[in-house]
């Protein structure tokens, strides 16, 4: 039989493929803290089918929605999702980096009037997916950053 | 933007293609004389242009309010957010909300980076951006073509020479992407450390041109057309010293013009402090001046066309 260092979980999210050592990132990323109400498991460093080594997050009760993945597409872009109800696979799909992203991260330049007490939201054109660099609509700045930057 | 810039904002030069610009040059050609008073203009009569400097600026802000005042139309604002509800604490987004009911287009300057964008996105009326911090500053590149086409009888070809901080200095980022989409030969001299952004550079070589750099102004000088001179501030400099040095290196006098070719022209956006030897000024060289005028009718022309007068 084969033997789980973390069981199968009933209803949640699993992110798998998170690039190694971008876990713990994921988990800041998508707002999972201290006071989190679920289990979450967290393994690092795990061996992949493809031979090379990858981070998996599970989050139980708990369906992330598209702006939580495009966060994670952001930081982790082959991470793969799949969401678990009643012990299967209902749903299974890879993030997406966007065309735009909105919202979801700062603008790195300080001098940029988005992150002035303004009343709007930081706007990025992905410039380049590989690797990742935002350019803002604002002040035209790229931000290669990412981690750095999401809010 | 595409096409006609009726009820289009003035952002940033790379908002422009190569069409739009000439339109607008050729706009503006129009209306030197109306520029010089020796036609009269009433295009622009009834409208208010909402001026918003948050930082000083001499040039581009009388500029706008010449071209306005000269297409008959009046100028409302401030030249400084002390005493305004700026000062208050106001957002940029709530002012021009308020100055974009009293007015039918909003010329702002502004010390953060992206606020013209900002300002467009809250109005509806047009917005001109008047430099936003170490941004865009567009106009001033539109009226720095409009000055070597005039000058040099067109724009493509000439070999134009940037000289001073190319590092901080925010119109010679927009005024050498500009002259990219021409296809002018570029030359960009600086001491090492205030050289042209890579970014820039790599966006410039995608327009297939290959821009030369240098920190020797002897060097490249006999065979410019254009010699565009930016100032070079003490301030970037820890050493005292240093800054004499490099200043020192940099600046354009007579002596150094002998090696110039005979219709060189010499363009600086102003104010200069030291970079130009005012020996300099009465030489056939010297378009600064013209320059600074060139700002009327090309303001005119940005005002007339969003405003949806002339095409």
């Amino acid at each position: 039989m084969k033997e789980f260092k973390v069981t199968p979980i009933r209803n949640g999210t699993v992110i798998d493929h998170i690039g190694v050592g971008m876990a713990l990132k994921v988990l800041r990323i998508i707002g999972v803290r201290e006071d989190v109400s679920s289990t979450v498991s967290v393994l690092m460093h795990v061996p992949s089918k493809k031979g090379s080594w990858k981070d998996i997050v599970k989050i139980e009760d708990r369906e992330l929605d598209p702006k939580e993945l495009d966060k994670v597409a952001l930081i982790s872009p082959d991470a793969t999702i799949n969401i678990i109800r009643d012990y299967n696979v209902a749903e299974k799909f890879v993030v997406e980096v966007p065309e735009r992203v909105k919202g979801i991260m700062r603008c790195s330049n300080p001098g940029c009037i988005t992150n002035q007490n303004e009343p709007v939201e930081p706007e990025f054109v992905v410039e380049a997916k590989k690797p990742l660099a935002l350019r803002c609509k604002y002040c035209d700045r790229l931000t290669t950053d990412i981690a750095e930057n999401i809010v | 933007m595409s096409g006609s810039l009726k009820g289009s904002d003035i952002v940033s030069i790379r908002d422009f293609s190569r069409e739009q610009i000439e339109q607008v040059l050729n706009v503006a050609e129009k209306m030197v004389p109306i520029a010089k008073g020796e036609e009269k203009s009433i295009e622009l009569e009834g409208r208010v242009l909402g001026s918003l400097f948050y930082e000083p600026s001499t040039r581009t802000r009388l500029s706008f309010e010449a071209a306005m005042a000269r297409l008959g139309g009046r100028t409302l604002g401030f030249d400084e957010p002390k005493g305004s509800s700026v000062a208050k604490g106001e957002t940029l987004a709530d002012t021009i909300r308020m100055v974009d009911a009293y007015s039918d287009v909003i010329v702002l300057r502004h010390p953060q980076e992206g606020a013209a964008r900002l300002a467009g996105h809250f109005a509806e009326k047009p917005v001109i951006n008047a430099g936003d911090g170490a941004g865009q500053h567009p106009t001033q590149t539109l009226l720095d073509l409009f000055t070597i086409r005039n000058e040099k009888g067109g724009i493509d070809g000439n070999h134009v020479v940037i000289v001073g901080d190319l590092k901080y200095g925010r119109t010679v980022h927009s005024l050498s992407e500009a002259l990219s989409m021409f296809g002018a030969k570029l030359t960009f001299v600086a001491p090492p450390t205030l050289q042209m952004p890579k970014e820039h550079v790599k966006h410039i070589e995608s327009k297939g041109l290959k821009p030369r750099i240098s920190n020797s102004l002897n060097e490249v000088i006999g065979d410019a057309d254009v010699l565009y001179v930016t100032r070079i501030q003490k301030e970037r400099f820890p050493d005292l010293a240093e800054y004499q040095k490099v200043a020192g290196a940099f600046t354009i006098n007579r002596t150094m013009l002998r090696e110039a070719k005979k219709d060189l022209i010499i363009m600086h956006p102003l104010p200069r402090v030291n970079e130009i030897d005012p020996g300099v000024d009465d030489t056939e060289h010297a378009r600064y001046f013209v320059q600074a005028f060139n700002g009327v009718p090309v303001r005119m022309a940005l005002l007339s066309m969003v405003l949806g007068g002339m095409e």
